[in-house]
């Protein structure tokens, strides 16, 4: 897949406010104030590119945080309020030159023509660094939002009604994610041709109509915007059980997935693997990374220490489905390594305490898994698609084209 | 005492997919490439601009049955882009064509808020609206709004983004890392809008901006869109960029303002102009003309006469004699996605007026349409397009221009380099930008201000 060394890892942050654990915005390395400023995202994303992070992926959602899993609160002790995620990641992406940029787009109320157009000129303003990590909502308050459509209360995660309401909710991220990729191939590479002799600009024959059409939603193309500089940006989803894997295995160029040891770590790349060859998709170069939320200190107790102090201030433990990591630079990199082994091609790092641990993360894991020649040393691509090792793909509609031609 | 002098206010147009723009030219670069929004975006800044404007269209236009590749095609998304350009920019405003039709209030008002956070308060949005089936096929929707509808829904749509922005009142986030209190008010955000196109509730979560909300620029001319403009625009993005015209549309839409409650320095007057600058006046008209022909390639002038005459008029040779069949009279247009055919209200009459006037010059089908094509707005050496702009704002002509070069990305550079500093040097135009946000530079009153300024009247 790639010129770096097998034993190499990729490694990504994931950004969310002042960091994934609800009261990290108290400690005093946090800037909560900033948080609606382009400075503090800037500042973050040049960090992690400090570190030669593969990307950054940043948390959106089209309503309030909430601590209930469904429902809105009205809890005034914790971050409310969020920026567009793709307009953070554009307005950072002049400021920065090789780090990916992978903000969170919701499938569920937005519409795919804007959606691909927009991650498209976020890979231009990037120059082949942009993706999306596509979401779902299942919360009747966010449908309330758009009042276009009722989404079914669920009342208990496992029962088989609410199976029905997420499983057409996914359906329909596989839909929003194939109306998107479609768009990006709609023009071919070439199709701008400035021909003075005939006075074309383009080669109408090199744009393509999509043609799609679903049960949610139909979409004719071709995109308003050229096809962009990776030809796919980057798509990526996280995904907890079979429907999510599902979409990852048709649909993503990586899944971020939970396991908490090695073994689970196995068996979950097992079942993407399996759903990956039902699609059709073996061939295809597809990454699981895995999820962690981290404290690193170097001194383990003082991680414990914080993770203690954060959830007192926040009256409860963290609920989290990614495994949450305590400990040194040098444990987290054994980690790693270990679940490396199970087949997990990277790692999407939650950072509990962004202040803290980002720079944790660039400053003293990343050094660390270099001595280990588990990580690079230097940035050796210009695009997201080649940090990733992943090949520049051919249009779709291009070599139907050229089959075409040739029958 | 005479009147004091107005300030102009000059914007640039990013050039468009449309034949104004001369891709044709040796120096006319990509229309894609960030590289080319940094430099014309820069260029604007450099010149002390207000802001920098950007037009959208959601579907590649078509003509009989085929996309069309004459002009310039393909483009970024609005937002994606603007909000790379905060990262390059200071103070330039930021103003994107956003339409009301094929968009969701919740979602629009949270880029406009999070684009001006971005930016430290320099968004704006033209706010648009359209109706077509042809447009709607790419979106959720479909072709769902009946044309009488639009301005209904527009306006709603607005309104209702003003209840978003307006849910944060700014003083919320106490962010006290001590007490831990993050918000204030547990209710932050909380909106509830019921109305014939919106029926939604809820909690925003942008909180409010710098600017409160974004400079809300109108840009339709029928007198549904003047009176919408009236009652809730900061600035109207309009036609009129010669003396007369500009002069009445400048009278009729700030006398609308008193109705609402408003002054008429609370709307600003911005029309689309074009410029063609040279050492001399003469150099000037001689350049413009080339411009014009290039902007008119016979291709070019075979499919706008087929704007007029409805049907397929491939088999005419441009540089000959005006087609001596009639026009098509039929509700189906030949072309698709392009508002400007919707001007020839009689084609039977306009055909037969055309043939008349080429027939007196001699004119054949590409003569015609240059001739009967729109001129430069301002064409001359900088000093007489300067004492131009001048006079024309002075005049009540309009508060200014959005200057829309037909070059990418250089065409701004000689206004910027040779023009500017004349108008600086009147006294009519900023030498260094005053303050931080687009409506610092347009004059514009906070909407905080505006609310308290009403409740004081009251």
């Amino acid at each position: 897949m790639s010129s770096t060394p097998a034993s190499s890892l990729h490694l990504a942050v994931a950004l969310d406010g002042t960091g994934w654990h609800p009261a990290s915005w108290r400690e005093p390395v946090s800037r909560p104030r900033d948080l609606f400023t382009a400075a503090y995202w800037a500042d973050l994303v040049t960090e992690a590119e400090r570190g030669l992070l593969d990307f950054v992926t940043i948390e959106d959602g089209l309503g309030p945080q909430s601590s209930h899993f469904l429902d809105p609160d009205e809890r005034t002790d914790q971050i409310r309020g969020r920026l567009d995620a793709v307009l953070i990641a554009s307005r950072v992406a002049p400021l920065t030159r090789h780090i990916g940029l992978v903000p969170t787009v919701v499938s569920t109320h937005t519409e795919p023509f804007h959606i691909s157009k927009a991650i498209a000129t976020l890979d231009y303003v990037s120059q082949g660094r942009a993706g999306l990590r596509i979401q779902i909502t299942a919360r009747p308050n966010e449908a309330a939002h758009f009042g276009r459509r009722t989404i079914p209360r669920i009342d208990a995660y496992d029962s088989p009604a609410a199976h029905e309401v997420v499983t057409d909710l996914f359906d329909e991220a596989a839909d929003h994610v194939e109306v998107v990729r479609r768009l990006w191939d709609s023009w071919e590479d070439d199709a701008e041709i400035r021909d003075a002799a005939t006075g074309r600009f383009i080669d109408r024959d090199k744009l393509h109509y999509i043609d799609f059409e679903g049960r949610h939603f139909s979409v004719k193309g071709p995109s308003i915007t050229p096809r962009p500089p990776q030809g796919q940006p980057i798509v990526s989803a996280l995904a907890h059980d079979t429907v999510p894997y599902r979409l990852v295995a048709r649909a993503a160029d990586i899944g971020y997935v939970t396991p908490h040891d090695v073994d689970e770590a196995r068996a979950v790349v097992a079942r993407i693997r399996a759903e990956q060859n039902a699609a059709g998709r073996a061939a295809e170069p597809l990454h699981v990374f895995g999820d962690l939320l981290v404290f690193l200190d170097e001194d383990p107790a003082a991680a414990t220490a914080r993770r203690e102090r954060l959830d007192a201030l926040a009256g409860q433990p963290y609920p989290s489905d990614a495994l949450v990591f305590t400990g040194t630079p040098a444990q987290l990199a054994d980690l790693l390594q270990e679940l490396h082994s199970g087949g997990l091609t990277g790692f999407r790092l939650r950072p509990a305490v962004v202040g803290h641990d980002l720079p944790a993360i660039t400053r003293q894991l990343v050094p660390e898994l270099q001595r280990r020649g588990a990580f690079r040393r230097a940035y050796e691509a210009d695009t997201l698609r080649g940090l990733l090792g992943l090949a520049r793909p051919a249009n779709r509609y291009a070599a139907t084209a050229t089959a075409t031609a040739s029958a | 005492m005479s009147k004091p002098l107005k300030q102009i206010h000059l914007a640039a147009h990013f050039p468009g997919v449309n034949n104004t723009t001369v891709w044709s030219d040796p120096k006319a670069g990509s229309h894609i490439e960030f590289s080319s929004f940094v430099h014309f975006a820069r260029t604007a800044e450099r010149a002390k601009f207000d802001f920098l404007f950007l037009a959208e269209g959601l579907r590649l236009r078509e003509q009989g049955g085929q996309i069309y590749d004459l002009d310039v095609v393909g483009r970024p998304d609005t937002f994606t882009v603007l909000a790379a350009l905060a990262a390059v920019t200071e103070h330039l405003g930021l103003t994107g064509t956003i339409n009301s039709t094929f968009n969701e209030p919740y979602e629009v008002a949270r880029q406009f808020a999070s684009l001006d956070h971005l930016s430290g308060g320099r968004s704006a949005w033209n706010v648009v609206t359209s109706w077509d089936a042809f447009t709607g096929e790419n979106f959720r929707r479909g072709g769902f709004l009946p044309q009488e509808e639009r301005y209904s829904r527009a306006k709603e749509f607005l309104a209702t983004a003003n209840e978003l922005f307006d849910s944060w009142h700014g003083d919320e986030i106490l962010a006290d890392q001590e007490t831990g209190t993050f918000l204030r008010d547990a209710k932050a955000g909380a909106f509830v809008h019921s109305g014939q196109h919106f029926d939604i509730h809820g909690r925003f979560n942008v909180p409010r901006s710098p600017q409160g909300r974004p400079v809300v620029f109108q840009a339709g001319d029928s007198d549904e869109g003047r009176e919408f403009a009236a009652a809730s625009a900061d600035a109207i993005f309009s036609r009129y960029a010669a003396l007369e015209p500009g002069q009445s549309f400048y009278r009729d839409v700030k006398n609308r303002l008193a109705t609402y409650g408003r002054r008429p320095d609370q709307l600003l007057i911005l029309p689309a102009a074009s410029f063609v600058l040279g050492d001399t006046d003469a150099e000037a008209e001689e350049l413009a003309k080339e411009v014009r022909r290039a902007q008119v390639s016979g291709a070019t002038a075979i499919k706008h006469l087929e704007f007029v005459w409805n049907r397929d008029l491939s088999a005419y040779d441009p540089e000959g004699p005006l087609p001596d069949v009639d026009p098509v009279v039929s509700e189906e247009h030949i072309s698709r996605g392009r508002a400007q055919v919707r001007m020839y209200r009689d084609p039977l009459a306009t055909a037969r007026e055309w043939r008349e006037l080429a027939a007196a010059n001699k004119w054949s089908i590409r003569d015609l349409v240059i001739e009967t094509g729109n001129r430069q707005n301002f064409i001359g050496s900088p000093a007489t397009v300067a004492r131009t702009i001048n006079d024309f704002v002075q005049a009540d002509a309009s508060d200014g221009f959005i200057l829309v070069p037909h070059i990418t990305p250089g065409g701004l550079d000689v206004f910027a380099d040779k023009v500017v500093p004349l108008l600086q040097e009147q006294g009519v135009f900023r030498t260094e930008y005053e303050g931080s946000t687009l409506r610092d530079h347009l004059g514009l009153a906070h909407p905080d201000q505006i609310g308290d300024d009403r409740r004081a009247a009251s």
